[in-house]
């Protein structure tokens, strides 16, 4: 069984009575330890589909499951707890509380896992300690680059120590050798079992993961396995599952 | 793909002690919630204690009124018992009714007889005390100085007792002072400060005993003064007059003298006012001197009263069903007798505290509603400020719970901060209050008014809170997240 699996997927707008088709019909399986990155123009619907496989937003049509449990049918509860155990997203915007600082944005998480406050800080610094962040702790997010702020955003992603890595554009802000040590860091994470998603504009950060999967309008155009012994798959309407 | 540096090195050590599974987990902790609630309060200071405002005013105002009402009862039933306490009965003589007119020269009036039959029959009465009151204000002399007053009374010495009246200077007459109708009496303060003055003029207290007084033109000798009888209130007054007094005297100072506080003798003063004002001698002697030599004398001593003291005052009706018909036997019928008890008194002074309670809790109880309005209103416009900050708590995996509870706790925490000012407020309010419009009874502030006050504030909190808490839980997480 399929760690993630979307079925005919789509999410539409409304916009002033003209329908935005951010979604159209995905489908999609991603299992355990994998490591995928999402390619598409601007405006393609990467955000949104990573939304739908965070399990923060729901699909207009089809069906979201994890480990075979749909998500149309859990309570409120259920969804904030595997927010909270199984994901970890890292925003395309950082979504960061601006009121507080570097080590309590990162304890966040562990707050609502009901973590006491010592375990709390010790877990919070070695997740900044991971992302070359721990001379920072005390700033807010105002006081930190673009950069900074987001490797503060991947440090509270990855500190409830989640199955699944959803990463929106995570190396957009960073230099080449930050970006590389945190590519390495995702490459790591894939590789101890955890399955990580990336969106990305940038072809060479795709050509790094074993599966790539591209978007545009909405639509799956080009899913590529690496482990697939290179097979090229130019219509994956007919084949949704890669593995 | 093992690319070693010091960050994956962390990551396996992070990643071998992040694991979740074997920790103790509770759900959010509510510490962490009241912090957070805190943080949020003193982030907005100037609103949050605007809003706070009403709590505040509630809560000290509910609190003061209490006291005031308190220092109130406090007072009436202190004069209550000064005036014998609630097991006093007084039966007092009243012309023939109407309706037994034709009976009228039946009717003998109260004599000493029926002090000893009610003794005799009724086994309640602890103490029956006849007495006989010198009519007209009759008028007292000395020291070159004339008083009129209303209480002098020719009494047995045991009517002190249901009286409630202390000897203190000096000696009640004995039966010898009784049986020769001796010219002798016992005064109250307050004919001593008329006479001979009072001791903030005089100096020194002046205790006239073995001095002598005309009543009504007859010298008596006073051979006993009673104790000052003052409420607690006039009490401290008179104590913090003589201190302030003695400290002038003491800087040597020219005395100033400012316009005395009249002697209140409104509500509860009074009873202590009238009691100061008590001219006792023995019975016989009035009735040797004052009555029996008038000319349209009675044949037998003519009492004014009968003071009875009961043993219980829960078998009070009891007792006058039974007195009353002792009296009406006595009497052949004629009623030409009265009960007075102080129950009255007693049901009015619970009656006004009740009254008073409700109309005062009304008035705080809406001051505490508008601070809920208040409360509400800022959680309301706190939560759409900090929808994103919603949004993204409930990304990184807070429960609708977690956020109804954070938005709950805030508002009760600004209540609840609102109830402590409130209740360090209420002392100032109560101050404001008595120097503003100063009763003879200062509030009392008990620990009872200061509880329900701060678990109405917090109540209010609570209840202030449910609709925005209920609100932010239910927003949508990514509506929140693209909230700008
Ligand atoms: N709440 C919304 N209401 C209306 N349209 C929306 C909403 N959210 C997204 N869209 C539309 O859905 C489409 C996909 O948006 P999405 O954010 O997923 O793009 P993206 O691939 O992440 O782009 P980028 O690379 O610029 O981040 C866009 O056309 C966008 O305008
Ligand atoms: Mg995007």
């Amino acid at each position: 069984m399929a760690l993630l699996e979307l079925r005919g997927v789509s999410k539409l707008y409304q916009l002033g009575g003209e329908e935005i088709r951010a979604l159209d019909d995905i489908s999609l399986e991603l299992n355990e330890g994998e490591f995928v990155s999402i390619i598409g123009p601007s405006g393609s619907g990467k955000t949104t589909l990573m939304h739908i496989l965070g399990f923060l937003d729901s699909p207009t049509r089809g069906s979201v499951s994890l480990e075979g449990m749909e998500i149309g049918k859990a309570s409120s509860r259920e969804l904030a707890r595997i927010r909270n155990r199984s994901i970890g997203f890292v925003f395309q915007s950082f979504n960061l509380l601006p009121k507080l600082n570097v080590v309590q944005n990162v304890e966040l998480p562990m707050i609502y896992a009901g973590l006491g406050s010592r375990v709390r800080r010790e877990r919070a610094l070695k997740a900044l300690e991971m992302v070359d962040l721990g001379n920072r702790l005390k700033n807010r997010p105002s006081q930190l680059s673009g950069g900074q702020q987001q490797r503060v955003a991947i440090a509270r992603a990855l500190v409830n120590n989640p199955r699944i890595i959803l990463a929106d554009e995570p190396t957009g802000n960073l230099d080449t050798h930050t970006g590389e040590l945190i590519l390495a860091l995702f490459r790591r994470l894939a590789a101890e079992g955890r399955t990580v998603i990336l969106v990305t504009h940038n072809p060479e950060i795709a050509a790094v993961t074993p599966r790539r999967i591209e978007i545009r309008n909405g639509k799956i155009v080009d899913h590529v396995d690496a482990r697939l012994a290179g097979l090229h798959r130019p219509n994956p309407e007919q084949v949704p599952s890669a593995t | 793909m093992k690319t070693e540096s010091p960050q994956t090195s962390a990551v396996e050590s992070l990643l071998s002690e992040l694991d979740l599974t074997d920790l103790p987990v509770g759900g959010t902790n509510l510490i962490n919630a009241v912090a957070v609630g805190l943080k949020e309060i003193w982030a907005h200071k100037f609103r949050s204690a605007l809003t706070m405002l009403g709590i505040v005013l509630g809560v000290s105002s509910l609190i003061a009124m209490s006291a005031m009402v308190k220092g109130m009862e406090i007072g009436q039933k202190e004069a209550l018992l000064a005036s014998g306490g609630l097991r006093k009965v007084r039966l007092e003589a009243q012309s023939v009714p109407v309706q037994q007119r034709h009976l009228r020269d039946f009717a003998r009036g109260m004599t000493l007889s029926d002090a000893t039959a009610i003794e005799a029959g009724v086994p309640d009465a602890e103490i029956v005390a006849p007495e006989m009151r010198l009519e007209d204000n009759p008028t007292l002399a000395a020291n070159g100085k004339l008083f009129r007053t209303y209480m002098t009374l020719g009494v047995y010495p045991k009517q002190a007792a249901v009286s409630e009246h202390v000897v203190q200077h000096g000696r009640i007459f004995n039966d010898i002072d009784a049986d020769e109708a001796r010219a002798v009496c016992v005064i109250g303060t307050g004919i001593r400060d008329e006479l001979f003055g009072r001791p903030e003029e005089t100096g020194t207290e002046v205790i006239p005993i073995g001095k002598t007084m005309t009543i009504n033109g007859q010298p008596f000798t006073i051979i006993g003064m009673f104790q000052l009888y003052e409420g607690e209130q006039d009490r401290k007054a008179r104590l913090a007059a003589a201190a302030a007094k003695a400290a002038v005297l003491a800087s040597g100072k020219k005395e100033t003298t400012g316009p005395q506080r009249g002697r209140g003798r409104g509500g509860g003063s009074y009873a202590f006012w009238i009691k100061n004002n008590t001219v006792y001698m023995p019975l016989n002697t009035m009735w040797q001197r004052f009555q029996s030599s008038r000319s349209n004398a009675p044949a037998e001593p003519r009492l004014s009263t009968i003071e009875i003291k009961l043993h219980d005052f829960d078998r009070l009706n009891q007792s006058l069903v039974k007195i009353r018909n002792i009296m009406l036997v006595n009497h052949r019928g004629i009623e030409d007798f009265s009960f007075r008890t102080l129950e009255d008194w007693g049901e009015d002074i619970d009656r006004f505290v009740r009254n008073a309670r409700l109309s005062g809790s009304l008035i705080a109880g809406i001051s505490l509603f508008v601070g809920g309005i208040g409360i509400m209103n800022i959680m309301l416009a706190s939560i759409s400020e900090r929808i994103r900050e919603i949004g993204i708590r409930k990304a990184v995996g807070a429960g609708d719970l977690d956020i109804f509870t954070q938005i709950l706790v805030e508002s009760t925490v600004i209540a609840l901060v609102g109830g402590l000012v409130g209740l360090l407020a209420s002392r100032f309010v109560v101050k404001a209050i008595a120097w503003v419009a100063p009763t003879g009874n200062d509030p009392v502030i008990t620990w009872t008014a200061m509880g329900v006050a701060f678990a109405f504030a917090a109540g209010v909190g609570v209840l202030a809170g449910l609709f925005p808490a209920f609100k932010a839980a239910r927003m949508n997480v990514i509506q929140a997240l693209r909230y700008d």
